[in-house]
């Protein structure tokens, strides 16, 4: 089943007069449980894709569809709202929120849904626990490694169970013991509980646990290859 | 939570908050203290005024006040007592005879008003006897004996037992003379009202006008409670409609002192205005600065859901929990400094000349009602509000993709 789908997405900056091509004609679907790598060199237009199908960017033409919502047509306020709801999102630099702990972090989300007080506790310490901080949830980000606060991010992201995760190259900032531990969780998800994963990355070892491969050239899809 | 985040949203920077904080607690402080301070001033002019000079409530013929006639006295005197000694609210009165006369000493003359009192009633509705710095308060039931302001002492270069020589009209039309012996010297807050008021017996100022002993030109009430004046003046009005009285309230009387107290409420709202004003530019450089250094992180709470209004509403809450913060603290220490200089006062003396001359006292008492604080609270939440709203729609402008992108 198709949950995201593209239709001539383009998206073009101008600035000081000039146009920049980010994304061309994009048409491009994805469907529930994908564990999806984007890669291309920089510049190819990989966080621009991203951003818009993650509804914090609008399309300069064309049309993204998530669960037959074109979201390019939501209004700002309700795409907020559409973001919330069905969109987790991962970040390069975790982007936690410093001043909050592991588990008010991954609250946070749950307290923006309105979520019952003991409801947001218990998904926040089974969220945590499953990506193996069970022992940190009372720690802030300042007091977590790298691979951690990433990991808490990755438990915030699917903390209103959203209905795919997009990952902005979330392994770039990480040794490679903590981008495989990492993985290895985002993986697990996916296997286990069918989360669909999009990930814009240059790091190998995400590549290689891709399923799905798209590489994107000067915003054009140049590939895009399954695995089995 | 929205709320425990902006607390600890502010704490990020905790130098940078601290200072604001502390400009605030000293703001209010000031603010508060000044405030204080001209209430202790106003408020101790007040009571002085209400217990020395004019009482809570006179009653005259209503022509006397504009005229100062002699022969402007109370009609019914009688009458007007037998009401007045029905009447709860009022604690006591005086009856008083005044006459306006010129008073001379072997050196020297002055105009004063010379009052004619019943010593006893006198000292249950003004405290004149309390001021007494030499001599007595009409100790003794000798005839013609004055009692004179310290001010008018010094200016007629008189003692105790001097004697002068008091000139007036008398009842007929005639000017007469009688002389007096200076029993006692009193000296209140009021040089300006010690230098032009004496008081004698009124039976020995009636005798020299020619009244009999029940004629009165003013009768000076004290009430239980000056709150309940206003009403009280209302019903004698309503009682005594047909006897030519004028009956009038202290803030009438002397309107310069209902001014004061009326312009203090004013003030608190002026200084604190001012204050915070100036506060609030402070608060709003500190507010952008926050936002400016969280522009990455506001875009991701964007990205990830929190709508416009809760990111309004978080900047807004910090701005305010920052205000409150410095400002109930503020309010705490100088409550704190308030009770105390209000047991112990502010010592003017070194301006006291200058001071009694306008009817001030030297040792101030400072203090502040409750309801004050309460208003400062709510000014202070008001400018919170005004104040977060530029770096909170700031912090609205930012677009969340372009904002993630930013180291």
């Amino acid at each position: 089943m198709n949950i995201i789908e593209t239709k001539g997405l383009t998206k073009i900056y101008r600035e000081n007069g000039n146009e920049v091509v980010a994304i061309e004609d994009l048409n491009i679907t994805f469907e529930q449980g994908e564990f999806t790598a984007v890669v291309g060199p920089s510049g190819s237009g990989k966080t621009t894709f991203l951003n818009m199908v993650g509804g914090i960017d609008y399309p300069t033409s064309g049309e993204i569809q998530i669960d037959n919502v074109n979201i390019g047509a939501l209004k700002s306020s309700k795409l907020i709202d559409f973001r919330m709801r069905n969109i987790g999102f991962v970040f390069q630099s975790y982007n936690l929120i410093p001043v909050l702990t592991a588990r008010e972090n991954v609250e946070f989300i749950m307290f923006l849904q309105k979520w019952p007080k003991k409801e947001k506790e218990e998904r926040s310490a089974e969220l945590l626990q499953a990506v193996g901080l069970g022992d940190r949830m009372d720690s802030r980000p300042a007091k977590l490694s790298g691979g951690q606060q990433q990991r808490v991010a990755v438990a915030r992201a699917l903390a209103s169970r959203p209905k795919f995760i997009l990952a902005d190259e979330p392994t770039a900032n990480l040794d490679s013991k903590s981008a495989e531990k990492l993985l290895d969780i985002m993986e697990k998800l996916n296997h286990d509980e069918n989360i669909t994963f999009i990930f814009s990355t240059h790091d190998p070892r995400v590549v290689k646990k891709a399923r799905r491969v798209i590489t994107l050239v000067d915003g054009k899809v140049s590939t895009d290859e399954k695995k089995n | 939570m929205l709320i425990s985040l902006s607390w600890k949203n502010i704490w990020r920077n905790k130098t940078r908050s601290l200072i604001i904080i502390f400009a605030i607690v000293f703001g209010v402080i000031g603010g508060v203290g000044i405030i204080a301070f001209m209430n202790g001033l106003i408020f101790q002019r007040l009571d002085m005024a209400i217990g020395n000079e004019v009482s809570n409530i006179q009653i005259h013929n209503s022509h006397f006040q504009n005229n100062k006639e002699l022969n402007d006295t109370i009609f019914d005197i009688s009458k007007v007592t037998s009401v007045l000694d029905t009447s709860k609210k009022i604690k006591a009165y005086s009856v008083r005879l005044k006459s306006v006369t010129m008073i001379n000493s072997a050196n020297s003359g002055e105009g004063i008003m010379l009052n004619g009192i019943d010593p006893e009633k006198e000292k249950e509705v003004t405290g004149i006897y309390k001021y007494i710095q030499e001599g007595t308060y009409f100790k003794d039931s000798r005839k013609n004996g004055i009692l004179i302001g310290e001010k008018l002492a010094r200016k007629l270069k008189i003692k105790i037992r001097s004697k002068v020589v008091v000139t007036m009209q008398s009842a007929s039309g005639n000017i007469t003379n009688a002389a007096f012996k200076v029993i006692g010297i009193y000296k209140t807050a009021n040089s300006t009202f010690d230098g032009h008021n004496a008081y004698v017996r009124k039976s020995d100022l009636a005798a020299i006008i020619g009244f009999d002993n029940q004629a009165a030109h003013e009768i000076a009430i004290s009430v239980y409670n000056d709150k309940e004046s206003e009403a009280l003046v209302a019903s004698l009005k309503g009682k005594f409609n047909n006897d030519k009285l004028s009956i009038e309230r202290w803030d009438e009387i002397m309107p310069e002192l209902g001014l004061l107290t009326g312009v203090m409420d004013y003030m608190l709202y002026i200084f604190m205005l001012i204050i915070f004003l100036a506060l609030s530019f402070g608060i709003i450089n500190t507010m952008l600065m926050a936002v400016m250094e969280r522009v990455r992180e506001i875009g991701m709470l964007m990205a990830i859901g929190m709508n416009k209004t809760k990111i309004f509403l978080m900047i807004m809450l910090e701005t305010i929990l920052l205000m409150l913060t410095g400002s109930i603290t503020g309010l705490v220490l100088s409550y704190g400094i308030v009770i105390f200089f209000g047991k112990h006062g502010i010592d003017l003396s070194n301006f006291a000349s200058g001071l009694s001359g306008f009817g001030f006292s030297s040792m101030v008492y400072p203090f502040l009602e409750t309801g004050a604080y309460i208003k400062i609270v709510i000014m202070v939440i008001i400018a919170g509000i005004i104040s977060s709203i530029v770096p909170a729609r700031r912090a609205l402008k930012l677009n969340p993709s372009e904002a993630i992108r930013k180291l």
